[in-house]
């Protein structure tokens, strides 16, 4: 892999008693779109305050292209990145004097500020409100100003801190759409904090699970949100699905898993006796009636209780109980009012054995 | 009424024929209280700004002592800068009392707790992300401080006001360590109570109006530039 543009080296950030934050490493490389993401409270902001130079740690280092960042660079590398916040904070201006600030700050000229401005004003479609009062804007258009400010400046490293958090899901989705297909384009390193598994999984090459101050998973967007390393980590990022149990048999990469509810087959290399969990994704677990004749490869199936039917979005959440387990589906609209199933009746939960994700509990 | 009729007839006449001596204790007291409030500026307004954005030990102690010194009676500062600059007091070897300097440095007592205390409540009411956000797209330090400052400029110049208004018309102090002596320490307040102690009301309701209408002057200037829109960028560094 290319040398790190940022890395983090056993950071930890602490006021007064509590710790706040604590990394032993994470770097950002060149090009990529780091996603992090965790709940509300983790220490994602934290995180990337410290990640743009905009917070001291309690210790560790932060290296910026291989060295060392000591305070007295703070202000030249913090010039080469670029943050925005979740709260665009527009000065009491114009909308192209606030997105020209940065390049102000750094002395340009009038008309080279306004050849760096206009095309973002226009990659943004917000070139037509250039003249407008920023307090005029609406939230989404000043988040879309903040973004001309911070893209202006050609960053090599482009901060963004929940950026869409406070919008209605239709700006939230057009803005979005908007972000990505500029990151894409322009390659520019991004390190996005969220705490949207969508957001992260849409945008980011590499996704960090950042729980209570502590990086949990790095990987790729598809391993950890198919393969998460821990229950903390499945928790957060939807797997719904998590069953308790105990390795009965295993053979050559295949192991029986039994359950307070029945047994399941997964695929992986165990040992007869090893404590389990296993991790389904809902739209992994496909339902049908019992006795009727599933056309489908899945050779793990659970008799289980239908408790809940909730309508979600284009689908319905269903959620079953099998023992002590309890189990998620998401079915498509059709095939749900297909199965005529009811709250109250018994379901058959099918899935495949390399579906499941067995996470070894210590 | 009469004798405030007349008031305003000596008042004028005053003004129009540009009378020496009023003139003189009139541009003699925006000396020293323009002096004294731009002194206040710069030791109260970073002393605002520090208290505002920094945390350390003794912050609230020191918040306590600004917020009492915003109330403190102009007599009070007399007696202790007439104490401190007496003959045998600590700083009495300096042989300032009585002199305008000694009344610049009353002042300064009275205007820097207040321009301090309106200078930290109005960093105060700012967005606390507005710093980093600044910071986060390059700005330098004395940048970050002056686009705050535009930022804050309302509740700044309040603050100016606010400091200036409550020189100008102290008497107090003015009248322990000035001691009110023709042509070198009468300023616009002294005046008036000394011509209201022999009886001259007129004159003395002419100074008072005079008083009135510069204080007027100068919060008009500054309500003016407090009230423009436009925003004037720092210089890049």
């Amino acid at each position: 892999m290319a040398e790190a543009l940022l890395s983090l080296h056993d950071i930890r950030v602490q006021y007064d008693e509590p710790t706040v934050l604590e990394v032993d490493y994470l770097a950002v490389y060149p090009g990529e779109v780091l996603a992090v993401i965790g709940p509300n409270g983790a220490g994602k902001s934290t995180l990337l305050r410290l990640m743009g130079l905009l917070l001291q740690p309690t210790q560790g280092k932060i290296y910026f292209h291989g060295r060392e960042v000591i305070p007295t660079d703070g202000f030249a590398i913090r010039r080469r990145m670029a943050s925005v916040f979740q709260e665009p904070l527009l000065l009491n201006a114009s909308v192209y004097d606030n997105a020209a600030l940065g390049l102000r700050l750094r002395g340009l000229d009038g008309r080279t500020i306004e050849q760096r401005i206009r095309p973002w004003l226009k990659r943004l479609a917000i070139e037509h409100l250039a003249r407008r009062q920023a307090r005029t804007l609406s939230s989404g258009e000043a988040q879309r100003t903040s973004l001309v400010r911070a893209l202006a400046l050609d960053p090599e490293l482009l901060l963004l801190d929940e950026p869409f958090s406070p919008l209605d899901p239709p700006t939230r989705e057009g803005l979005l759409l908007d972000l990505e297909r500029i990151l894409r384009e322009t390659g520019i390193t991004t390190v996005f904090v969220t705490h949207d598994r969508d957001e992260a999984f849409m945008l980011g090459d590499r996704v960090a699970v950042l729980i209570a101050g502590k990086i949990h998973h790095v990987g790729a967007a598809a391993e950890v949100f198919s393969r998460p390393i821990n229950e903390a980590v499945a928790h957060f990022v939807g797997v719904d699905t998590k069953l308790s149990g105990v390795v009965e048999a295993a053979n050559a990469g295949w192991a029986q898993v039994r359950l307070n509810g029945g047994r399941v087959g997964v695929a992986g290399d165990f040992q007869a006796g090893e404590q389990v969990l296993l991790c389904l994704r809902p739209e992994d677990i496909t339902l049908s009636a019992p006795g009727e004749d599933l056309k489908s490869s899945a050779r793990n199936r659970l008799i289980a209780k239908l408790v809940k039917i909730i309508p979600w979005g284009a689908h319905y959440r269903a959620e079953l109980a099998c023992g002590d387990s309890r189990l998620v589906a998401l079915i498509t609209r059709p095939s749900f009012l297909e199965l005529k199933l009811h709250e109250g009746d018994d379901a058959v939960a099918s899935f495949k054995a390399t579906a499941v994700h067995v996470i070894r509990r210590k | 009424m009469g004798l405030v009729w007349e008031g305003i007839k000596q008042a004028c006449w005053l003004l129009f024929t540009g009378d020496a001596e009023v003139l003189g204790i009139t541009l003699f007291s925006l000396q020293v209280s323009g002096t004294a409030t731009a002194l206040s500026l710069v030791v109260g307004i970073p002393l605002g700004i520090l208290l505002a954005m920094k945390r350390f030990p003794g912050r609230s102690f020191a918040v306590s002592l600004i917020n009492t010194g915003m109330g403190l009676p102009p007599v009070v500062v007399g007696l202790f800068v007439t104490i401190f600059l007496w003959r045998s007091g600590p700083l009495g070897f300096m042989e300032l009392l009585y002199t305008p300097t000694a009344m610049i440095i009353a002042q300064v007592v009275i205007a820097f707790p207040i321009v301090a205390g309106l200078t930290m409540a109005a960093f105060q009411s700012l967005n606390p992300n507005l710093r980093l956000q600044l910071l986060g797209i390059g700005a330098s330090t004395p940048q970050l401080l002056w686009l705050l400052c535009k930022e804050a400029r309302l509740p700044l110049l309040a603050a100016i006001m606010a400091g200036f208004g409550g020189v100008i018309s102290e008497v107090g102090a003015s009248m322990m360590v000035g001691g009110n002596i023709r042509g070198q320490t009468r300023v616009l307040t002294t005046a008036t109570v000394l011509e209201t102690g022999k009886g001259n009301f007129e004159i003395a309701i002419a100074l008072g109006l005079i008083l009135l209408l510069l204080t007027f002057a100068v919060n008009l200037l500054l309500t003016h530039i407090q009230q423009r829109e436009q925003i004037r960028w720092p210089k890049p560094s």
